[in-house]
């Protein structure tokens, strides 16, 4: 069984997305894990940070004693000034990601489908839900990325072959970094591409809800 | 005689907001709420109002919190009208059927809200498609793409927060301040600016506001230490 088996940590997650980032790309980072990502890029690695509250080419978030009230993320984080930032309205701050100028997003997830369907906006059982800004970046980056852990609390899988949750975004996700493994979506279904260290290709499978599509060999993550 | 746009206090702005006006609430987060019109508004009484606005339930939106708090609202429209967590007193009203609630994304409420304010008749965008936000509505393809309406959304009032306004209305702000505030102001009949520092006309570059004051009809010099004056 895998019940006991070592998981990934959340930054470990995030350091594994922020390999995903290309150089010179403009990228908008969800609340929660996502949020770690800024901390892992390399610092010859030039990335342009999007928010949603307004804000372009900001830093990662304020180390204590520099917060400004008036430079923060989409979740009311104190972020870290940096040269060549940009103030603009909501109208633009959605204009970015709509139009198509955001390259990459990197969002949490409560499902995401064997073909790249994502839920993230409502827990069934809770009845309600905030959208904040989560379908106008799934419909709009160029490509969405899912930071998250590979089971929720109760141990229900969170890649799923159908998502059950109502969907933020239809066939969008383009890659899946969990605790346990990377995978990307495809039109045949969920790829399986990385596995954590310690974990073989089955005892990923025997914790995910879609089936995986396994390659002959899976590599490990780079950590 | 001088023409001017000020106001005396945050009282005497919000006099005329009647009870079923529709507002727009400027503001996301810390520092960027009309805190000063909202605590005004909750002082005057006014009820059945319907409210949009980017946060709702959030302890950084003090003013409309307490406004639903109060049960001054009928309706709220807005990204984010639930707590994070379970709980809140917006849900509880909704659940309790007291307060009807739309949730919308805030990409749909920023063009919604610039439909209002150009005078254009509606947009047509991709997003929410495939989603239950976009079941029953009105679609159309558009360039081989297929999108669906949003209407403009348009107010009685729009109450917002900016750093800086001279006596005509124009304004400047500070920050992440910007964000909804600049795309309320033109969506309302009525707009009522809450700022930090007034001046005489000239005060700010022509070149910097963000503003103009063609979409402000009133300015209330309220400072953030609470001071009003």
């Amino acid at each position: 069984m895998t019940d006991d088996k070592e998981r990934l940590d959340r930054a470990i997650i995030a350091m594994r997305v922020a390999r995903e980032l290309p150089p010179g790309a403009t990228v908008n980072l969800g609340i929660g894990i996502p949020t770690l990502v800024s901390m892992f890029v390399a610092d010859d690695s030039i990335v342009f940070y999007h928010s949603e509250s307004g804000v372009l080419n900001c830093g990662p978030l304020a180390e204590d004693g520099n917060e400004d009230i008036d430079l923060i993320n989409a979740g009311g984080q104190f972020l870290e000034p940096v040269p060549g930032m940009a103030y603009f309205s909501s109208v633009d701050a959605f204009a970015m990601i709509r139009g198509g100028h955001v390259d990459v997003t990197i969002l949490g997830a409560h499902q995401v489908s064997a073909t790249g369907d994502l839920a993230n906006w409502m827990l069934p059982d809770r009845g309600v839900g905030n959208i904040g800004g989560a379908m106008d970046l799934a419909a709009g980056a160029e490509k969405v990325i899912v930071a998250m852990e590979h089971n929720d609390r109760n141990g229900n899988p969170k890649v799923v072959q159908e998502c059950s949750f109502p969907l933020t975004g239809k066939g969008c996700v383009s890659l899946v970094v969990t605790d346990v493994a990377v995978m990307e979506p495809t039109p045949d279904g969920m790829a399986l591409r990385e596995v954590a260290p310690g974990w073989s290709a089955d005892e990923v499978q025997s914790v995910t809800g879609a089936r995986l599509i396994i390659p002959d060999s899976v590599a490990e993550y780079e950590v | 005689m001088t023409f001017s746009k000020l106001y005396d206090t945050p009282a005497t702005a919000v006099a005329d907001i009647h009870d079923g006006a529709t507002l727009l609430i400027g503001g996301a987060t810390r520092n960027s709420e009309p805190t000063a019109l909202l605590v005004a508004l909750l002082a005057s009484g006014v009820r059945d109002l319907t409210c949009v606005c980017d946060f709702a339930d959030w302890d950084g939106s003090e003013g409309v919190l307490q406004l639903a708090h109060a049960e001054r609202i009928a309706s709220i429209i807005s990204p984010f009208p639930f707590a994070g967590e379970s709980g809140g007193v917006i849900r509880k009203q909704w659940q309790a059927g007291a307060l009807a609630v739309e949730v919308i994304p805030q990409g749909t409420l920023a063009e919604r809200l610039r439909a209002a304010g150009a005078g254009i008749g509606g947009v047509f965008t991709p997003v929410v498609l495939g989603t239950r936000f976009a079941d029953g509505r009105e679609t159309r393809t558009v360039n081989g793409v297929e999108c669906v309406l949003e209407s403009p959304l348009r107010a009685d009032f729009a109450l917002i927060r900016a750093d800086r306004a001279d006596a005509l209305g124009n304004l400047a702000y500070q920050g992440a301040q910007r964000g909804w505030n600049a795309v309320m102001a033109p969506a309302a009949r009525i707009t009522i600016a809450e700022v930090d520092v007034v001046g005489e006309p000239g005060a700010i570059d022509p070149e910097l506001v963000i503003t103009p004051g063609i979409y402000v009809n009133r300015v209330v010099h309220a400072p953030p230490t609470g001071e009003q004056g």
